[in-house]
């Protein structure tokens, strides 16, 4: 419904702010016939909405990139056990700890294809050539990439922690905490792979530039579990990690924007 | 200095609003590729950007698109300079690179209605591009020279944009489709709008202007001002 509405009347008033009022008088023949090209013309602004939407049906058709990050923590995690060994008290001393890194280790896999196929088939410079600001696009992006990978995650995690003995209490924090942490992870590592999104094979690299900036959310996901755990109130954490995500999400698009102007420009 | 003005034959455009290239230079990676360009692409007027492989074609274009800023000289849309006109000339910009644009995970379909195609609008212009029957499959299961059609569909749209910067649009293309696509650029330039574009084959469109980019090749003088400082 907001795409209807975009396509139309807003972009008839862009197009007459735009136009040169000199125009009008040299395009008049033109404008009279309905086929003709108007000098003007209304430009197609997708709305977020069809941003959205369009990500989404695109992360459906590669199922592979939603699931393959999902498996790798899954199994990861089942092994853990075997490494550490099995006694109940060690694992869930860790396995806050543990489920977290996992969670930070299976949205940097997966973030390096944030950007990079549109980059390729060149539908990331018809994007930027476009009167909106870049920020919208790359929201609709980010969104989508989380809600394939750090909501799943959260949603699994009090079965994962099940499994590593985590005391029950610390279920539900373990699972808030990991929706708002993931999204903020998923946010700040768009700015990596907008960086790195000209580069042949960004990996490492990407792991380098946002692993530090993972840092606080690490701290404040495991950090609301241990409170948890210890029989505190763990509402200031969240608070941290809500506030932590705001900001992301205020400021990550613009400088991933930003990013991708430079990747472009070479 | 040995500046060759090129002006454009049809360039005596009144208000209209033309893309104007006042003594450009461009370099990339530190090497100028061309100084001194000079053209004026009017309302109706089709330009043809030759030169050989490295030229400097696609950095001239992405110069003109503002994808790339690093340029000496001046642009103009109308009567506005970059990079104050960029909004303005992306508003009337409709434009195909060398990667095309089109997203291989969605279908044909799906890739014109992103630019703002109606569903009939979008099945009439892959008709004309030879795509008919072929809308509903991915786009990654299509051959290059499809989903360059696919591309190419969107000149086919209804309302589509006045200014035209195409790069090598006839690359790929069969000769029935580099046919039809004569024919629309042709219809384009008669409905006033104005097209840039690069290629290596000769071009069927009516009035056409050439600039060969071989001839602004920088001068040693040149060199000295861009290493100079």
């Amino acid at each position: 419904m907001e795409t209807e509405q975009l396509a139309t009347p807003l972009s008839a008033s862009k197009s007459s702010s735009t136009s040169n009022p000199a125009d009008t008088g040299a395009s008049g023949i033109n404008l009279s016939s309905a086929k003709s090209i108007p000098v003007a013309n209304p430009v197609h602004v997708p709305g977020f909405h069809t941003l959205f939407r369009t990500e989404l049906t695109l992360a459906v058709r590669r199922r592979s990139e939603i699931v393959n990050p999902l498996l790798f923590f899954v199994t990861v995690l089942a092994m853990m056990p075997l490494g550490i060994g099995p006694e109940p008290e060690m694992l869930a001393r860790m396995a806050a700890g543990l489920i977290w890194v996992m969670a930070l280790l299976a949205t940097l896999l997966s973030q390096e294809s944030l950007f990079r196929g549109d980059y390729e088939d060149g539908s990331l410079e018809q994007l930027a050539l476009q009167a909106q600001p870049l920020y919208f696009p790359v929201l609709a992006k980010v969104l989508v990439h989380w809600m394939v990978t750090g909501l799943p995650l959260a949603v699994l995690s009090p079965l994962l922690g099940m499994m590593l003995n985590l005391d029950a209490a610390g279920y539900w924090p373990l699972m808030v905490s990991l929706a708002l942490g993931t999204a903020s992870l998923s946010l700040i590592g768009a700015v990596g792979a907008a960086l790195t999104v000209a580069l042949r094979r960004p990996g490492l690299l990407l792991a380098l530039i946002i692993m530090p900036l993972y840092v606080p959310v690490l701290i404040f996901g495991t950090g609301t579990v241990q409170a948890a755990l210890d029989g505190y109130s763990y509402g200031p954490q969240l608070a941290i990690l809500g506030a932590i995500l705001t900001a992301a999400a205020a400021l990550a698009p613009l400088a991933a924007a930003g990013a991708i102007r430079i990747s472009l420009e070479n | 200095m040995a500046s060759e003005s090129r002006e454009y034959p049809g360039g005596c455009c009144p208000a209209g609003q033309s893309l104007i290239a006042r003594d450009l230079s461009c370099e990339r990676d530190g090497r100028l590729l061309f100084a001194d360009l000079n053209f004026t692409l009017a309302p109706g007027t089709a330009l043809q950007v030759e030169g050989a492989n490295g030229a400097g074609k696609s950095t001239l274009i992405r110069t003109l698109i503002g994808s790339a800023s690093d340029f000496r000289g001046e642009i103009c849309w109308g009567e506005q300079a970059y990079p104050r006109a960029l909004t303005a000339m992306r508003a009337s910009l409709l434009y195909i690179g060398h990667n095309a644009g089109v997203r291989r995970g969605l279908t044909p379909l799906e890739n014109l209605a992103w630019y703002g195609a109606t569903h009939g609008d979008a099945m009439a212009a892959l008709e004309q591009v030879g795509l008919y029957g072929f809308e509903d499959l991915l786009c990654q299961q299509l051959s290059a020279g499809q989903n360059r059609r696919v591309a190419l569909a969107r000149l086919y749209l209804p309302g589509a944009q006045p200014l035209w910067i195409l790069d090598e649009p006839l690359a790929a293309l069969d000769v029935a489709g580099v046919a039809s696509l004569e024919a629309q650029m042709n219809r384009h330039l008669e409905q006033g709008g104005s097209l840039l574009l690069t290629s290596h084959q000769p071009v069927g469109i009516a009035p056409l202007a050439k600039v060969n980019l071989a001839d602004f090749q920088p001068q040693q003088s040149d060199l000295e001002v861009a290493y100079g400082d």
